[in-house]
């Protein structure tokens, strides 16, 4: 056969798939404006990471990735599904494609690591006992936790409790996995086993993972793509290295945590203290 | 220093009155959508794949039900006694101390025995419900519920609000019977009246409609205590402090909401 017939065709790489779409996300906690029109994109089988400092509205984004909040405006999509548009049975279905580990684990205190660990096998499976157990036996082996199935969740250590979360969180096999703060008050060498870990869900088990962190370490070592947010706006979204050599003051403080320079007004440092804005404020 | 503005002063209390008007109609909408979800889950959860868990609910049953029994029983007694110490000696001013019975069987079973249990089971499971919750809320189990596709409602609240409407009237049965049996001793012991006469007294007076009038009262007292401990444990803030106030106010509303309740109740139904 010739290959005349067959002329070499160049075929490009399908895109990658989205599979969180984030347009003009905008929340309030009460009055107060948290996110101002976020708009980002999480894409298939990548490791993004959120990071910012304390209050720049990172877990907030993140509650909202996981469908844990309702937004003022804006659109979501997870999965390609409209959380707007979803029924609490759909929704329902949509939360069983995701798995959290949480920063405090949120282990339930009164069942042992193995049950909290079935639980989700449990309630979603006509599995029998025995498989659900071997199932928990064994993604606590790919957490390095084998033989703790037995203990509660109040004995173990903060790195223990960690890995607990991480294999509840995988049981069900999700498509996103959402990990906040997974080495926070962690030692070096816990947190950085954490983070191979999180690289193995993304090359071993093909998920796709959100990681909300301050942990610059760890942001180097995971991240496919990092998202930086400043008191609710996205400052930056790119790759490590794109991130390392942005020339924003703001994005270089961060990654050589120098705190920002916020000098004030003296004469507005006045004010706030004698508390005049407010009462300005509340006259007509 | 700024100057003070008393107008605005006043403008504010009327703004925080009406905030806390407001929070109130919410909670109370949130007591009605929880309890609404509820029945949703208890009606529909088996034929949507999600069932109510009987082990959980057995588990508040025993909880609620039958680790109560030692406190009702000893609460019951004293009420009983207590009534029976009062009833002889006001009616010793009319000469009518043997009528007593009739005064104690109304009054324990219609009013005394499920408004004790109520109070009691208010101060003891409705505040470890909004303290369990609470502390479940803080620590993002609930969160975690429902990121893995477990609605918190069908998994948290139901069986603790069937185990609640079970188990209260039994408890109020229990401390019918016992509430009676204590008084009757009493009544023996001052009036020596045979407890067999005062058991056939007792049995004269006492209509069903008298024991279901305190049931009713009760099942309705259980539907309070379990919603606002939910709802005030779902709505905690600030950590371990918030569990605590969540607690107290947990308790504080449900023994409130009973006594105004068994007041209503009272009323509407004499006048029906």
């Amino acid at each position: 056969m010739s290959n005349a017939a067959f002329p070499a065709v160049a075929i490009a790489a399908p895109p990658p798939r989205v599979v969180i779409e984030v347009r003009d996300l905008v929340t309030h906690y009460g009055p107060r404006e948290i996110l101002h029109g976020i708009s980002m994109d999480v894409l298939q089988g990548e490791i993004m990471v959120i990071m910012g400092g304390s209050g720049s509205g990172k877990s907030t984004l993140l509650r909202h990735l996981m469908a844990l909040e309702r937004q003022t405006s804006g659109t979501m999509r997870i999965l390609g599904e409209d959380i707007d548009d979803l029924s609490l049975i759909e929704m329902t279905n949509l939360r069983r494609k995701l798995g959290v580990a949480f920063q405090g684990g949120a282990l339930f205190s009164s069942m042992t690591v193995g049950e909290n660990i079935m639980l989700p096998l449990m309630e979603h499976t006509d599995l029998d006992r025995q498989t659900m157990e071997i199932m928990a036996r064994m993604k606590l082996e790919v957490v390095n936790l084998s033989g703790f199935e037995n203990l509660m969740p109040s004995e173990l250590s903060g790195g223990m409790i960690k890995r607990a979360a991480m294999a509840r969180a995988i049981v069900t096999d999700p498509r996103i996995l959402f990990c906040d703060e997974p080495s926070a008050g962690l030692d070096p060498v816990v947190a950085s086993s954490l983070d191979d870990l999180i690289l193995l869900m993304r090359d071993a088990m093909r998920m796709t993972v959100v990681v909300v962190t301050h942990e610059l370490e760890s942001v180097f070592k995971i991240a496919d793509r990092v998202t930086v947010l400043d008191k609710g706006n996205i400052l930056f979204i790119g790759t490590v290295a794109e991130l390392r050599a942005h020339p924003s003051e703001r994005i270089q403080n961060l990654l050589h945590r120098r705190p920002e320079d916020d000098t004030i007004d003296p004469d507005e440092y006045l004010r706030r203290l004698t508390g005049e804005d407010s009462l300005e404020s509340t006259r007509p | 220093m700024p100057v003070r503005h008393e107008p605005w002063t006043a403008a504010r209390m009327v703004e925080r009155v009406g905030r806390r008007v407001v929070g109130a109609i919410e909670e109370i909408g949130h007591c009605g959508v929880l309890l609404g979800e509820s029945v949703f889950w208890l009606v529909a959860g088996r034929r949507l794949r999600q069932p109510v868990r009987l082990a959980a609910t057995f588990t508040q049953m025993m909880e609620i039900g039958v680790q109560a029994l030692p406190i009702v029983a000893m609460m019951a007694a004293t009420i009983g006694v207590m009534l029976a110490i009062q009833g002889i000696h006001t009616l010793k001013i009319f000469g009518a101390e043997s009528q007593v019975v009739i005064g104690i069987s109304l009054s324990v079973t219609r009013e005394f025995a499920p408004l004790i249990t109520g109070i009691l089971v208010a101060g003891r499971s409705g505040s470890a419900l909004a303290a369990r919750l609470g502390t479940m809320q803080i620590n993002q189990e609930v969160d975690a519920l429902k990121v893995m596709g477990i609605n918190p409602v069908r998994f948290l609240v139901v069986p603790a609000l069937v185990a609640m409407v079970i188990m209260l009237p039994c408890l109020t049965i229990f401390a019918d019977l016992i509430g009676l049996l204590a008084a009757g001793f009493y009544v023996r012991f001052d009036l020596g009246i045979s407890m067999a006469a005062y058991v056939d007294q007792t049995i004269d007076f006492l209509s069903v409609d008298d024991v279901m009038h305190g049931l009713s009262k009760s099942a309705i007292f259980s539907i309070l205590i379990a919603v606002i401990g939910v709802v005030n444990g779902v709505g905690v803030q600030g950590g371990a402090e918030g569990v605590g106030r969540v607690t107290t106010r947990a308790v504080v509303l449900s023994i409130s909401a009973i006594v105004i309740t068994d007041m209503l109740f009272a009323f509407v139904v004499t006048r029906a």
